[in-house]
């Protein structure tokens, strides 16, 4: 009972950091931000790999082997769809030099 | 230090780059590099499970990753930027269904074995020697149900929204008859199941648990449609996540409960945040298809249901500093508020920043024709800056916001499309045709012409209420802190 008490810990002061770290998020962010946390919960990759390494009977391994493919998909997909995303927040080149009709009074 | 404990420390600091990483996705000038920080903990941290000890069918485990990477490469890179929307549904969904698969298999294993095995840390040995079924603790059992239910509804549902959005089904809620006592009587079904599975520990509720949670997820799904779908799929994320933190408690890892739970909780949030800047209750996107929960404001929404959404000058703000082209449709509340000067520092913030940024004057903007002239060359605002109606119109199309600053009439579409307008006919600015459009407006009183305006209750429309002054003071300071 003494580890679930410290997974517990672990799981509120989550919670708390969770909340705390997106308290004030400009709209134009949501769609990115959303796509960059589905890209974290991707870590279910890491579960997923513990239970088919330790895996002994074969519905385990088939279900495990599931696991780390949809896993995989979401980690990969998720991280890969939110650089796309923000590509259009890189700083425009025109930031340093301006051109002909920004440089305009 | 052994090797158990420094792949723990390679899991805490892929955990705390997770943190870091929500952080800088919160703010535009960090957004990209949040998200490279979290891909260099994702690497850490899978890298730090393969070195795990006595770990077993690596073939069968490096073959699905590349098999699944070979897929979500491709996919997520080439896929139009329109179709964004489904593939992070769909890249949703699969982590919701991994998560249920990974509780299933490891309650597989502890029904199976004497010996509990502290997955994350370096026992391996020992832990497979046993057969037979064992009672489970039933707290343990409560983690799998969670799991498996949140997981599977995040799965099946995510699959339902990635249908509606990629027009394999119809994007309208999908309703029938009795639908809200169906949903019900499943969800008792649901709970039902899961206290059988508690109380007996037998494997077959937990197939039963299973269908039933596939069938929820679906006819959760089911009801909602249109423009509420980006918000179902931020909350189905928001389960995504906790459904990886139920796995992480069954199999004892500290990093799938920080991630998963930092996840659902920022997540919630964040549904709540996008239903607010639509001007909608949670419940109500959620519920409204069974006509249970009707939106309280009066003001905003009109007789036919529909209602307008309004922002802060911050989101607006952000827009704009984003926006390659931003075009300024002004109109007689700029005059009345004296807001010339402001909105000339708005257009020179943004042309600081590289943004395209011009005026659009239609002739009788104002109450007199060049009305708008007069007081924008009051403010010194460059001649080449004002367009005349017809050379702004043929730029609308490719422009990133529209921002209307006291004018109504002049870009209402009813004078187009609504014959018995008594605007109809005229010629307007096709503001509507803009990606963007952000109105400021003193109150939903209509223009000079007393007619209402379509363009207002455009899903793509942000309202600011307030001085015109005022506001675009607002945004001036919003545009430099973006």
């Amino acid at each position: 009972m003494n580890q679930i008490l410290e997974y517990l810990t672990v799981f509120v002061l989550s919670a708390f950091v969770g909340v705390e770290v997106i308290s004030k998020v400009p709209s134009i962010l949501h769609t990115p931000l959303m796509s960059g946390s589905n890209a974290i919960h991707g870590v279910i990759v890491v579960g997923s790999m513990l239970v088919l390494g330790y895996a002994t009977t074969t519905p385990e391994i088939v279900l495990g082997t599931i696991a780390v493919f949809l896993g995989t998909l979401n980690v990969v997909g998720g991280f890969v769809v939110t650089d796309r995303m923000l590509e259009m927040f890189k700083a425009r080149p025109d930031d340093k030099k301006p051109t002909g009709k920004d440089a305009a009074p | 230090m052994s090797r158990g404990t420094f792949l723990d420390l390679c899991y805490l600091v892929a955990a705390i780059t997770f943190i870091v990483a929500l952080m800088g996705l919160s703010s535009p000038r960090h957004a990209r590099r949040g998200n490279l920080v979290a891909v260099g903990g994702m690497t850490i941290a899978i890298g730090a499970t393969y070195a795990q000890p006595h770990l077993r069918h690596l073939g069968w485990m490096v073959g699905a990753m590349v098999l699944g990477a070979a897929i979500a490469v491709p996919t997520s890179r080439f896929v139009k930027m329109t179709a964004i929307p489904q593939l992070v549904a769909i890249f949703n969904g699969v982590g919701g269904g991994a998560a249920a698969a990974v509780s299933i298999t490891e309650y597989l294993a502890l029904t199976r074995t004497y010996v509990l095995c502290p997955r994350t840390t370096a026992v391996g040995i020992g832990c497979f020697t046993f057969g037979g079924v064992k009672d489970v603790a039933t707290y343990k059992i409560l983690e799998v149900v969670l799991g498996v239910v949140i997981g599977t509804v995040s799965f099946s549902g995510s699959a339902i929204a990635f249908s509606k959005l990629q027009e394999l089904m119809t994007g309208r809620p999908v309703t029938y008859p009795a639908q809200q006592l169906l949903n019900a009587i499943l969800g008792v079904a649901v709970v039902t199941v899961a206290v059988l599975l508690l109380v007996t520990g037998s494997l077959v509720w937990l197939w039963i648990l299973l269908v039933l949670a596939l069938v929820l997820g679906v006819a959760f799904v089911l009801p909602i449609g249109g423009a509420d779908v980006p918000v179902l799929i931020s909350l189905l994320n928001a389960f995504t996540g906790i459904a990886v933190a139920a796995s992480g408690f069954t199999i004892g890892s500290n990093l799938l409960i920080v991630a998963g739970t930092l996840v659902g909780a920022s997540g919630i949030l964040l549904t709540r945040m996008m239903s607010s800047a639509m001007g909608r209750s949670l419940p109500n996107i959620l519920f409204s298809a069974f006509g249970s929960v009707v939106t309280a404001s009066t003001s905003t929404e009109r007789d036919d249901g529909r209602s307008v959404r309004t922002g802060s000058p911050e989101d607006v703000g952000v827009l704009l500093a984003y926006a390659r082209k931003v075009v300024i449709i002004p109109g007689y509340g700029l005059a009345v508020a004296q807001a010339q000067h402001v909105v000339r520092e708005l257009v020179d913030e943004l042309h600081k920043r590289g943004v395209e940024a011009f005026f659009a004057i239609h002739p009788v903007a104002g109450r007199m024709p060049g009305h708008m002239n007069v007081l924008l060359a009051e403010a010194n605002v460059p001649y080449d800056e004002l367009k005349e109606m017809d050379e702004a119109n043929a730029e609308l199309s490719t422009a990133d916001v529209a921002l209307v600053v006291g004018a109504n009439d002049t870009v209402n579409p009813a004078a187009k499309s609504a014959p018995g307008s008594p605007t109809y006919g005229m010629p307007i600015i096709n503001a509507d045709e803009a990606a963007n459009i952000v109105f400021l407006k003193r109150s939903m009183r209509p223009g000079f012409a007393g007619i209402d305006n379509d363009l207002l209750y455009d899903p793509k429309t942000v309202l600011l209420f307030g001085d015109a002054k005022d506001t675009l003071t607002k945004l001036v300071a919003a545009v430099k802190a973006a």
